[in-house]
């Protein structure tokens, strides 16, 4: 019992990051936008969340520091990309490639002490439960708030007009344009989100997963994040399953390095990525469902006619 | 009475090309005003610029007597002023109710507005179920939705943009009565067409515009077609020179039995199409677009390969399992449907436009390209198809379309084809270049050459062609002479409804004819 509670614990808290960080840039695709910056926006969000809370502020501004470095970060490549017309790819790649930089040169003075974590919710009675307090009621509030982005963005996606607007100008901006809606500024505000929850992915992992700062903490999970976006069809769901599995083969992974495997840590370390992109891909095969959700104007570059 | 509308001088330029000169018209409540002309002539510039999506350079608007000072679609829609594109403004990816609820003005309660849809469409005679994905709409419900749309803002005036263009005839009929309908209510409505007979079958005004410039308004009703013609493409007046067909006794292609699933899930599976086509003759396949035009056209060009070798046979040569380039070695030649970006690079010049295809005639030795046969080759056509371009090193982007189209039909010609593939050979190209590109056509088949012309445009096909086709969901009528057909029977095959009388003897009964 007490080893699946740890598991399964272990897999929620693994998958928090990505859930963030994938959910919002699935609502940046659905606009039409691709932003490849991501792990760059993590970076950000991870350094400054780490350095707020040794410059001694509370943990909720940290949070919120980090989830304004992302956004800042994506404003950025939005100007680049939205304004400019830049190439998406491009720009993001070079948004990763700069938030990297960037946190790295922050981090230099963040020494390699760690910090106190984020820590679980206390909830009377519910926490105290036996067996389900732990496996339920005890995770840090930015667990359960990755679950509530997960209904809301459902929700927002796919039952309010503006949701449908958005999925609207991610397949044709020149119509939404001729209807009239502000594909532009629509555009920037979808930028701006995923870079908010890209923020928050990134001050996850510095403040609540591993509570210190080593350069380039995010190992990949902004690709990751990326590939379950694509791999997951564009549905929300399926986003939440995926990093769900993500996040349960980095648990076993690690089981199976503490139960001392005779395979080299480093392959088990790789299984996470392969395993999740393995059968995400089996999953998205189908090209009817990949026709139906995809954005058909991902990365294109839309500038309204005069 | 006080006009709906009034333009008062508009101009609009577009660099190298004045788009609308001085045009003036006045519309009243509850008229049918058609704006009339050839493609090109700025019919869809004037709509843009009524419609507020393009502003006029010089000129003023009046709606209801008051000036229009700063115009958008916003405004537009305040003031009771719709407007159906000639190409949807729809998101195929969500449903009718949703598209709709995009561009209403009123809350977001999709049920309620479900069943208002349901009831608009059904009082206009156009019944559409509001919950359906639009990528599963044929084209013209697609239009349905378009005009539901428009009409749930109650409008004071509505613009249609070249609406029955996709439309089979008896559709067209239909959509006349909705109009005039609406029209009795009161709604003025501006119908731009090419089409002569629509416009003076609906229309009770007309102004006709040749270059930018009104050439004349008209009581439709009251003026011969020949008048509004000459009004429209001023003296020329093209006419067409069909010899009978003398047709091979062996045909050069033979389609048996070709079933194809759709490559995606917004085409159409073909189902067990068979045709032939003889050298010296023109057949047509006439269709509503999205009835598996494109999943024919790819499979006969070989730009889609199906396993069953000999369900398309050239000159006796099982083809269907090759590639293009091996079909072409048969004496294939096509004229796809896109010009820019499949029948040629937009960026490229015409010399290399031409080795693209040509690069078996000398234009290519050793593996090198002859720059300077290349030139010579494309200057060839230049000077034979009359196009107009810079010479050889203009780029294809830069020819409008109808040279661009001439080009691409003389350098397929110019490969002396014993099988010509055209799809929509005169899409968006204005009437001289028409005539001339559909005269081409037919001189090359009587001079032996088998010719498969696919088309929209029925008038097209009655012109030109030798023996029709129709094909419907998947499936392909026999043919028909086009001597002893009709557009009625035509029309009626294009909604699949008497498919399947009698087939006996298929083709080779239609030859003895």
């Amino acid at each position: 019992m007490e080893l699946f509670i740890a598991i399964f614990t272990g897999t929620i808290i693994a998958a928090t990051p990505l859930i963030f960080a994938a959910l919002g840039e699935l609502v940046v695709e659905k606009s039409g936008v691709l932003n490849l910056g991501i792990e760059g926006m993590m970076l950000m969000g991870a350094a400054l969340a780490f350095w707020a809370v040794t410059a001694g502020y509370s943990m909720p501004v940290a949070i919120l520091a980090g989830a304004l470095a992302g956004a800042a970060a994506s404003l950025l490549f939005g100007v680049l990309a939205l304004t400019f017309l830049t190439n998406q790819y491009a720009a993001g790649l070079a948004l990763a490639i700069f938030g990297s930089g960037v946190s790295a040169f922050l981090g230099r003075g963040f020494g390699s002490e760690p910090i106190e974590a984020l820590h679980g919710v206390r909830i009377p009675v519910l926490s105290d439960l036996p067996v389900l307090g732990p496996l339920i009621f005890r995770f840090d509030p930015l667990v359960y708030l990755a679950l509530l982005m997960f209904v809301a963005i459902s929700w927002f996606l796919y039952r309010t007009k503006a949701g449908l607007i958005l999925r609207t100008i991610g397949e044709s901006p020149q119509t939404s344009h001729a209807i009239g809606y502000p594909v532009i500024r629509i555009r920037y505000m979808a930028v701006l989100f995923g870079g908010l929850m890209a923020g928050l992915a990134g001050a996850y992992l510095s403040v609540a997963y591993t509570p210190l700062w080593v350069e380039n903490m995010t190992a990949g999970k902004g690709w990751i994040a990326l590939a379950l976006v694509v791999f997951a069809t564009w549905q929300p769901l399926r986003v939440l399953l995926g990093a769900w599995l993500f996040g349960g083969m980095t648990i076993l992974q690690l089981q199976g390095q503490a139960l001392g495997l005779q395979v080299p840590s480093e392959l088990l370390s790789a299984l996470p990525y392969l395993a999740t992109i393995v059968v995400l891909v089996l999953i998205s095969r189908n090209r009817q469902m990949l026709a139906l959700h995809f954005p058909a104007s991902l990365a294109k570059p839309f500038r309204p006619a005069s | 009475m006080q006009p709906r509308l009034e333009l008062r001088n508009i101009s609009k330029r577009y660099p190298g090309v004045v788009a609308n000169d001085d045009v003036s018209l006045t519309i009243q409540p509850g008229e049918i005003h058609a704006v009339l002309g050839e493609n090109g002539a700025g019919k869809s510039t004037l709509m843009k610029i009524i419609y507020g999506a393009a502003q006029a350079d010089s000129g003023e608007i009046y709606c209801d007597g008051n000036l229009i000072a700063a115009h958008n679609p916003a405004m537009s829609r305040s003031l009771g002023i719709e407007m159906v594109y000639q190409h949807f403004a729809l998101f195929e990816s969500v449903s009718v109710v949703e598209n709709i609820a995009l561009s209403a003005s009123s809350a977001f309660n999709l049920p309620s507005l479900a069943e208002k849809i349901r009831e608009l469409s059904l009082r206009y005679g156009m019944p559409i179920d509001p919950h359906r994905q639009v990528h599963d709409l044929s084209v013209g419900e697609r239009q349905r939705v378009e005009i539901v749309r428009c009409l749930l803002q109650a409008p004071k005036l509505l613009i249609l943009d070249e609406p029955t263009s996709v439309l089979t005839p008896q559709a067209v009929v239909k959509l006349f009565g909705t109009l005039r309908q609406l029209a009795a209510e009161g709604c003025s409505i501006v119908y731009i067409s090419h089409k002569l007979d629509e416009v003076q079958e609906l229309c009770d005004t007309a102004t006709v515009l040749r270059n930018g410039k009104v050439t004349g308004t008209a009581r439709p009703k009251e003026t011969t077609s020949l008048e509004l013609a000459r009004m429209m493409v001023g003296s020329r007046l093209p006419e067409m020179h069909v010899s009978p067909a003398a047709p091979s006794e062996k045909p050069v292609l033979e389609v048996r039995n070709l079933s194809a699933k759709a490559r995606d899930h917004f085409g159409v599976d073909l189902e067990d199409v068979s045709f032939n086509v003889h050298g010296g003759e023109i057949v047509g396949l006439a269709g509503v677009s999205g009835n598996g035009q494109a999943e024919l056209i790819a499979l006969l060009s070989g730009e889609r390969r199906h396993a069953q070798g000999d369900a398309i046979k050239i000159n006796g040569t099982a083809a269907a399992a090759l590639r293009p380039d091996e079909r072409r070695r048969l004496g294939l030649a096509f004229v796809p449907e896109e010009r820019l970006g499949r029948g040629a690079v937009p960026s490229h010049t015409l010399w290399e436009n031409a080795v693209l295809t040509a690069h078996r005639f000398g234009t290519v030795r050793n593996g090198l390209v002859d720059r300077r046969r290349a030139a010579a080759f494309a200057t060839g056509i230049i000077d034979r198809f009359k196009v107009k371009a810079n010479g050889p090193d203009a780029t294809a982007q830069s020819l409008s379309g109808g040279n661009l189209q001439k080009f691409i039909v003389g350098r397929e010609i110019a490969l002396a084809p014993k099988l010509l593939l055209v799809s929509q050979p005169t899409w968006g190209v204005d009437v001289g270049a028409s005539a001339f590109i559909r005269q081409t056509i037919v001189d090359l088949s009587r001079a032996g050459t088998a010719v498969f012309v696919v088309s929209e445009e029925l008038d097209e096909l009655f012109e030109i062609c030798d023996r029709l086709l129709v094909i419907c969901k998947g499936r392909v009528s026999p043919p028909l002479v086009r001597t002893s057909t009709d557009r009625e029977e035509i029309g009626l095959l294009m909604t699949g409804r008497t498919m399947g009388k009698d087939q006996t003897g298929g083709s080779s009964v239609a030859l003895q004819d």
